[in-house]
């Protein structure tokens, strides 16, 4: 079968339209790549492992936030879209998470982070390529000099700043004699330096800083010591797991007595897991309870929202900067018009905003979130469901002077 | 057809270091993520490392972690509170592992079996133990950060480190080095002298070696070894984190060793890339990874001890043999 | 350095000997496998967890803990059963290290099967009703559940005694550690033997489980560490040594807890040291028959 050629005419005009179809095509194909490029935030967050409870309750707060964006129009018609991967709680896994987000998924931010460790490994990889990451989780290391950069961000409190809320809260209530029993890491280490800073001011006594290894399971080789030297406060500064036992163990040696047990930090989803009985009686700090609802109005809106997309339930502590992690960075890109990291970290540094507990600000010399802390204390009797789980004490207002001064934290300018 | 292939399976096999080095040439091309691919290639070391030690000397170890460890928080130190550049990084760590190679070897060799395997064990938790205290030096549990090298700076050209193909290449020239290194060990009469002690240790001292000598001796460039692969990771990840130096870093070596093939060559490649291609992939579909990672492992113990590569290469040598082109 | 007075010694103690109870139960079952089919069984933290996991849900659902107490090993003794049965017979004469790894991959196995049934936070505890309170013993405020712990071990230790010593399967599993061809030849199936004897030890992993369960916090991850301990604590009293297990598994709890007294951060180094030296210099433990493992 031969084929008849085509006239001459035809396939000029064939030429002509393909011509000017290929010609205007690629700027049509790049005008509809830029209305709906994404903007990528990764979310490595440890969704297996130890703290999967509180990892899961981030991501799904900050699903929140990125719909919320979404819905009211996103940025120039783009939307944001929540790339989650597991860093199994382990800075090596986070660091490769973090580059595989940053190399092949070409992520615009970073959010993410449940321990100081892999905080600090996230922030390791992102300074050096230069892409702002928020952290959600608590450390005082990420605020110093060493590690800070002009992308580094941290949503979250700081260990200096709860135990130094929870000390001026109980130390005058309950007495002076302090013993301690610290998680022997950084985190235990820095909570007890916060409780004996606040405490000086206070005139607190400290009677012993026992350490003990992290993630140990029989407290009682410590218990007996603890007794013999019979405080008025005895304070657990570990956290998780680690928190639920030695509280159990303390009270199984009838510490609760005489001694009133506090923890720097009190999380909603170890109470869930440890019980009313291990915890009754303890009162810690927390960045969020959602029982705040009666008196602020934010977090009524946001436990709202939350109860609508998540059938009833209320957000945690870690939940609520999940939300606020991705939502002061999805601000900053509509104030800064860009999704250029340096860009988008100027505008963030001018951010103010209340998300959901108050008025919140980032302090311009470390990046550290200034804001409130919440007192709480754990109950075991009358809870109205399986929600009630603590009892509001008090709310220790945002100040930017409960936090380590910039110098002491070894930055050269606070601009 | 046939012939062209029989010609260039022997050839590969008499040029194992340049068939595996050809492989890990192409290899980023077939791995999702350059970050993974340089993982790969780092446990892919440590595994070959250990491999010396299990596969061919026949001494289970459980404490491996500890060089690998060492040889990354010494490269880190060194660039963190040193501010040395990126090669005397790497020959800090590599130093450094030898060195603890000595003194745990040494410590080690006086025991057999079971107890080696203990001692190994209880000596790697140890260093661990020494490392998480001095956190002014390596972080503690905090891990030491701040490992930044982001251009590798060599006579006549600068390679940008921060560029994921660009450092899997430059790691890959190192592996390639230790690789060939390997290479020669085994194929010396130091090499056979490990596999009979492998195979019979009571006759090998029958014959007159120093078994003793000998066992320090490929303890301390297993030691090495992994040592490098702990320097480069190092620099990979820009921290050194201080799960290098747990028991269950010491776990994933033996994992992957057995997984890939002991005593072969390539095994601990095949190895490494099984593993944490399948770890990688599991943990984006199940969140029950660790189950399905042990139950692959089981399988393997049960049906394929000879590892993946080691049955593939079994499979090969016999086709070969059948074809009348053995040796 | 401040006071010790001999009242915070003694109760010192009886924490060390507690902790060690539970030690000397991992032990005693660690042993036991590996002195009868030289299986070092990396998975025995792993069945310790489970015996908690599974205690603590027979506590929920029956109510009582003296029925958990008679239920748990049995449970956990049959999943041992069937582990030894399908997973490691097959390895005999493969060499010492191929059971060795094969529980290696059935403890991630086990965790994550842990996880799939109880969630990944694991299960809220508390010590039983019966048992709750302390005891003043004189120089201070002990734990009744504790002193329980103590008393149960013991109860436990001599049974075993009494079976291994005084009963005809006592005496086969005896000689079978001592050597397996000749009990063949008298006509008695070994692997039966041995397939019973992993259920035991696997059993006593699992009881220790449930034992420890009210003192210390229920998750998946919680067999991991108590492993390692485990090790020390069958290294340094000879492995396959039953009486070795008891005495290094009481004497590695007291210098534990003592350690915590003085020194409490470097607690868990010592017990590594400790195992350490014994290994260099007494590499058969204080119990074990040199030449064992070579």
């Amino acid at each position: 079968m031969t084929l008849k050629p085509p006239s001459f005419n035809s396939s000029r005009r064939s030429l002509l339209v393909g011509g000017a179809a290929a010609a205007v095509a690629p700027a049509l194909f790049n005008l509809a790549q830029a209305q709906g490029a994404t903007i990528k935030i990764g979310f490595p967050v440890p969704l297996t492992g130890a703290f999967s409870a509180e990892a899961q309750d981030q991501v799904r707060a900050a699903e929140i936030a990125v719909k919320e964006f979404n819905e009211s129009g996103g940025f120039n018609g783009r939307k944001a879209e929540l790339l989650v991967r597991d860093d199994k709680l382990n800075p090596g896994e986070a660091a490769t998470r973090t580059l595989e987000l940053i190399e092949k998924d070409k992520v615009d931010f970073v959010v993410g982070s449940l321990s100081a460790a892999t905080q600090l490994s996230i922030n390791a990889v992102c300074r050096d390529r230069k892409i702002l990451f928020n952290s959600i989780s608590q450390s005082d290391a990420i605020n110093e000099a060493k590690d800070w950069s002009l992308y580094t961000f941290h949503e979250a409190l700081n260990p200096h700043l709860t135990a130094g809320a929870v000390a001026r809260y109980a130390f005058p209530k309950f007495g002076k004699k302090v013993v301690y029993l610290t998680a022997d890491y950084a985190y235990g280490h820095e909570m007890v330096r916060g409780f004996q800073r606040a405490g000086q001011a206070l005139g607190a006594q400290t009677l012993a800083d026992i350490r003990h290894p992290l993630g140990a399971a029989d407290y009682s080789a410590f218990l007996p010591r603890i007794q013999s030297l019979k405080p008025d406060i005895l304070v657990l500064c570990n956290f998780g797991r680690d928190l639920v036992n030695s509280a159990k163990q303390a009270t199984d040696f009838g510490l609760k007595a005489n001694t009133k047990i506090i923890a720097p930090v009190l999380l909603y989803t170890a109470r869930q897991a440890g019980g009313p009985e291990a915890f009754e009686g303890i009162l810690g700090g927390t960045s969020y309870y959602w029982g705040m609802e009666d008196k602020i109005p934010a977090a009524k809106a946001f436990n709202d929202k939350f109860r609508k997309a998540y059938g009833g339930s209320v957000p945690s502590d870690y939940g609520a900067l999940g939300y606020a992690g991705v939502r002061s960075v999805l601000q900053a890109v509509r104030d800064a018009k860009s999704t250029e990291s340096l860009k988008v970290s100027i505008a963030l540094r001018q951010l103010r905003y209340n998300w959901y507990k108050g008025e919140q600000f980032y302090r311009k010399c470390d990046h550290q979130s200034v804001q409130s802390v919440v007192i709480v204390e754990s109950k075991s009797k009358n809870m109205k469901d399986k929600y009630d789980v603590f009892n509001v004490l008090a709310v220790e207002a945002a100040n930017e002077n409960n936090l380590r001064s910039c110098d002491e934290l070894g930055h050269k300018i606070s601009t | 057809m046939k012939n062209s292939i029989i010609a260039l399976l022997l050839l590969a096999r008499r040029q194992r270091v340049a068939t595996v080095l050809l492989f890990l040439l192409v290899f980023p091309l077939l791995m999702p993520y350059d970050a993974l691919s340089v993982n790969i290639l780092i446990f892919g070391l440590y595994a070959v490392g250990f491999n010396l030690l299990f596969g061919y000397t026949g001494m289970l170890s459980f404490g491996h972690a500890a060089f690998l460890g060492v040889g990354g928080y010494l490269a880190g130190i060194a660039v963190v509170h040193g501010g040395w550049p990126w090669w005397a990084a790497i020959v800090s760590g590599v130093v450094a592992s030898c060195l603890a190679g000595v003194v745990i070897g040494y410590l080690a060799i006086r025991t057999r079996g079971i107890y080696f395997s203990m001692v190994t064990l209880a000596l790697a938790q140890i260093v661990y133990y020494a490392f998480y205290k001095a956190d002014s030096w390596t972080g503690g549990e905090n891990g030491l950060r701040g490992v930044r090298v982001e251009r590798i700076e060599l006579p006549g050209i600068s390679i940008d480190f921060l560029n994921p193909l660009h450092k899997y290449y430059v790691i890959f020239a190192f592996v390639a080095l230790a690789l060939w290194v390997v290479s020669r060990i085994l194929n010396s009469p130091f090499g056979a002298v490990i596999e009979a002690i492998r195979e019979n240790e009571k006759r090998a001292v029958a014959c007159g070696y120093d078994v003793a000598r000998a066992k320090l001796l490929v303890f301390v460039l297993s030691a090495a070894i992994c040592g490098l692969a702990g320097a480069l990771r190092a620099l990979h990840l820009s921290i050194v984190p201080i799960d290098s130096l747990h028991y269950l870093q010491s776990g994933q070596a033996v994992m992957m060793c057995l997984l890939g093939g002991m005593g072969t060559f390539f095994g601990p490649f095949v190895g490494a890339v099984v593993l944490l291609y399948l770890e990688d992939v599991v943990t984006n579909l199940t969140r029950y990874w660790m189950g399905t990672v042990g139950l692959v492992f089981m399988v393997f113990v049960l049906f394929f001890p000879k590892g993946i590569w080691g049955t593939l290469a079994d499979r090969i040598e016999r086709w070969l043999g059948r074809q009348g082109r053995s040796a | 350095m401040f006071d010790i007075s001999p009242q915070l010694f003694a109760l010192q103690l009886m924490t060390g000997i507690a902790l060690g109870a539970v030690y000397a139960l991992l032990a005693i079952g660690l042993s036991l496998i590996f002195g009868m089919l030289t299986v070092v069984n990396f998975a025995h933290g792993a069945f310790f967890m489970v015996g908690a996991f599974l205690g603590v849900y027979s506590l929920g659902l029956t109510g009582s803990f003296w029925f958990s107490l008679l239920l748990v090993p049995l449970a956990t003794g049959a999943i041992g059963l069937l582990c030894e049965r399908f997973l490691v017979r097959p390895l005999y004469g493969r060499g010492i290290d191929y059971p060795l790894l094969l529980t290696f991959g059935l403890s991630y196995v086990l965790v994550d099967a842990m996880r799939f049934s109880f969630g990944i936070e694991g299960l809220p505890t508390s010590t039983p009703p019966d048992l709750r309170g302390s005891v003043f013993l004189g120089f201070g405020h002990f734990p009744l559940y504790r002193l329980f712990l103590i008393a149960a071990t013991a109860v436990i230790v001599l049974g075993l005694w009494l079976f291994i010593e005084k009963t005809r399967y006592g005496l086969i599993i005896r000689a079978g550690s001592r050597d397996p061809e000749i009990v063949r030849v008298l006509g008695i199936d070994i692997s039966k033997v041995w397939w019973l004897v992993f259920g035991i030890g696997t059993a006593i992993a699992g009881l220790s489980g449930l034992l420890a369960a009210p003192t210390r916090a229920v998750n998946p991850e919680m067999g991991i560490p108590i492993l390692a301990e485990s090790f020390v604590v069958t290294v340094v009293g000879g492995m396959g040594s039953l009486p070795g297990a008891v005495v290094a598994g009481l004497l590695v709890g007291v210098v534990f807890a003592m350690t915590s007294l003085i020194a409490p951060e470097y607690a868990e180094l010592s017990i590594f040291v400790l195992m350490a030296v014994v290994l260099l210099i007494r590499p058969q433990g204080f119990f074990g028959k040199a030449g064992l493992m070579s």
